[in-house]
């Protein structure tokens, strides 16, 4: 099952001519993604590694089947694409741009949102490394090599301390059923709530890695959801310990703003919701094999 | 990206917002021709630093005479002012805006920023103003008005009149707030503010409502666009080697303990730093170096860590996925022997091509400490740094 993606879906890329889209959209076909074409608006009707070339993302549906997007397109223009995918029927969407202003991303949101909810595209990102489900497809710039098939669902702000994660859990033979990147703007497509729900739906997830950081309210939201919302055990992790206040840790949204934005205020009230903290970044793997051996 | 106070009036004033007459100074006798130039009998010498909560810090002098002026601006430039929000490093004062004195009859909160939580615009006032907001949202949480503004249609002036009577504001002054509110809602669509407060607003003797502070932050994804807004940067009030960074491509926040740290990825760079803590050690700084982490690029970040003399240590993590182990081993290898590193160094590799990664720094034959796992890696760092504070106290003795 998997969420999102799988070895069936039809994968195009938007801005798939440029540098970083082609080098891209070649590791995902590697890894065996049905990517069936990309867009890149004035090339439409050539050919790029194999595959056709729409002006529009609307072609890409009508004429190739298109389901899942992935977006390369820059900052200045993400938000446009992101709407073109949403308006053309795409169901899926992975946004891996950094740097897209947040009142452009308040704009998508609030598109999205006309959308009833049924026929809503789901947008994971951007600033992610894009979503996996081993052995099956991906839909990302992550190493597919360092993931396994499994039962264990990983949601995640950063692409590297995701890598981390499901390293760790490679070592103890542990495997992944999707493996979702959410991005680490302070707006962003999908909430660590919103794919917990995803994951309590499919039946192949038995545990939730849920990994945080510092600003924002997401990760408590989604605590609350686990607690009210879901039978399966969420393992959390929440970075920044040593952040101080108001500085900025790398991603946008890695900022201690207000009281309770913190990674051990976050840590004290998802603990009292229920959720297993791992009590080391290093910890992640062991604490998750520990949900699953009780299981 | 934030700015001072003068350049955020500047910018209000140009959308609707009344402010009091003032001008800037470099320098006492600038400060002294300004307060003629204003006029009156009372003016305010104000340092212009990038923080809030100058006034507690002693950066706002209320001058009664020329002389007073003259002694205020004498006293604040080239002053390094602390308050809660600069560190304890402070930030110091090279410039100072005199402005004439207000007649105050009451003080208000005000402010635009962007709620994470719905996803919108948030207008934020309270009547109890010139209060530190968040000291006011815990003690007294009812006293703090809170309108969203939904994005497609914008603020409408109902809610701007909602604000205005939340406010306590006289009927009078009715439609002089709600052009003052729109006109800052205005400038936040416009310049891609992300963050504007006026604390305190205020009601004068006249009748008016006038912003006798400003602050205003703006998105930085968004600069690009904000060609203006860019100019108005003031470097020397932000860190110098977070800037130096920044020129470089890379994220560097400079911390108060004594591990350097050079990273891919911010979530890895949080996490390491965590780790590092955990072991017993503190972190002096969060570097990531990005995804495309060259050789060129490593010895810059090498370079920036080392600049920090109170490195006693430095860890390297790194988490190759598109990158390569043994580009990164390449590049790590190179800045060492070109930089002539006095630390121990403690490196860490994992993913793509590891093992070559691992072969090209134990082939090296430089003082690399090497280890497996993340645990690992921030256990030897933390020894590493406690052996050398060993070594330093027996020399002293």
């Amino acid at each position: 099952m998997a969420i999102f993606i799988n070895e069936t879906t039809r994968i195009v890329v938007q801005g798939f001519t440029g540098k970083i889209g082609s080098f891209h959209a070649q590791d995902m076909i590697n890894y065996g993604s049905l990517v069936v074409g990309g867009i890149t608006p004035g090339k439409g009707g050539q050919t790029h590694l194999g595959l056709p070339v729409f002006n529009t993302v609307k072609e890409a549906v009508q004429q190739a089947g298109a389901e899942a997007s992935i977006i390369f397109v820059p900052p200045a223009f993400a938000a446009d694409s992101i709407m073109e995918a949403a308006d053309a029927g795409i169901k899926y969407c992975v946004a891996i741009t950094d740097g897209i202003p947040t009142q452009d991303m308040m704009t998508v949101k609030n598109f999205l949102r006309r959308f009833p909810k049924e026929q809503r595209m789901i947008l994971t990102g951007p600033n992610c490394a894009g979503t996996i489900s081993p052995g099956r497809a991906m839909l990302g710039i992550m190493p597919g090599h360092i993931y396994i098939p499994g039962n264990v669902g990983i949601i995640g702000r950063s692409g590297t301390l995701g890598y981390e994660a499901a390293d760790q859990m490679k070592r103890l033979g542990i495997g992944i059923s999707t493996s979702v990147g959410i991005g680490g703007d302070p707006i962003n497509g999908s909430s660590h709530r919103d794919i917990l729900e995803k994951f309590e739906q499919d039946p192949e997830t038995k545990v939730v890695l849920m990994i945080g950081e510092i600003g924002g309210p997401q990760e408590v939201e989604a605590g609350l959801f686990a607690k009210n919302g879901m039978t399966k055990p969420v393992v959390a992790y929440i970075a920044g310990l040593t952040a101080p206040e108001g500085r900025r840790m790398g991603h946008a949204g890695a900022i201690i703003s207000s009281a309770g934005e913190g990674a051990a205020e976050k840590v004290a009230i998802l603990k009292e919701l229920g959720v297993i903290i791992c009590p080391t970044p290093a910890a992640m793997g062991e604490t998750v094999a520990a949900v699953l051996a009780k299981m | 990206m934030d700015i001072h106070e003068y350049q955020a009036k500047d910018i209000l004033s140009g959308y609707g917002v009344k402010i009091a007459e003032g001008g800037l100074a470099y320098s006492p006798e600038d400060a002294v021709q300004r307060a003629r130039e204003i006029g009156g009998h009372v003016w305010a010498v104000k340092a212009q630093i990038h923080s809030g909560a100058r006034g507690k810090a002693g950066g706002i002098k209320i001058c009664k005479t020329h002389d007073e002026v003259e002694a205020a601006a004498d006293y604040l430039l080239g002053r390094r002012l602390v308050t809660h929000q600069t560190g304890p490093a402070g930030k110091v004062c090279s410039r100072l805006y005199v402005e004439a004195g207000t007649d105050i009859v009451k003080e208000l909160y005000f402010c635009f920023l962007v709620d994470r939580s719905s996803e919108r615009i948030v207008m934020v006032g309270s009547a109890q103003g010139g209060m530190d907001i968040e000291e006011l949202a815990v003690t007294n949480p009812e006293a703090i008005t809170k309108i969203y503004i939904e994005p497609a249609v914008g603020l409408q002036d109902f809610q701007a009149r909602e604000m205005a009577f939340a406010l306590g504001l006289d009927a009078e002054i009715l439609s002089h707030a709600v052009k003052t509110i729109n006109g800052c809602y205005r400038a936040l669509r416009a310049l891609d503010v992300s963050m504007l407060e006026i604390n305190p607003l205020v009601v004068t003797r006249s009748g008016e409502l006038v912003a006798l502070d400003a602050k205003m932050g703006f998105d930085d994804n968004a600069l690009f666009r904000q060609q203006k807004i860019s100019e108005l940067r003031d470097k020397t009030q932000e860190d110098p080697r977070e800037m130096a960074a920044a020129d470089r491509g890379l994220s560097y926040v400079g911390l108060d303990g004594d591990i350097g740290c050079m990273i891919n990825g911010a979530g890895l760079a949080m996490a390491t730093m965590d780790m590092i803590k955990l072991a017993g050690g503190e972190p002096a700084n969060f570097l990531d170096v990005g995804g495309g982490a060259s050789a060129e690029r490593t010895e810059k970040a090498f370079r920036l860590v080392l600049a920090d003399k109170g490195v006693k240590a430095m860890l390297v993590n790194i988490f190759a996925g598109i990158n390569r182990c043994d580009w990164i081993a390449e590049g790590v290898v190179q800045a060492v022997r070109k930089i002539d590193m006095k630390v121990p160094l403690i490196v860490r590799l994992s993913g793509t091509n590891v093992e070559e990664g691992r072969r090209i720094i134990a082939e090296s034959g430089l003082p690399i400490i090497t280890a497996e796992t993340l645990a690992e890696a921030a256990e030897k760092a933390v020894q590493a740094r406690n052996d050398v504070v060993a070594k330093e106290a027996a020399q002293e003795i």
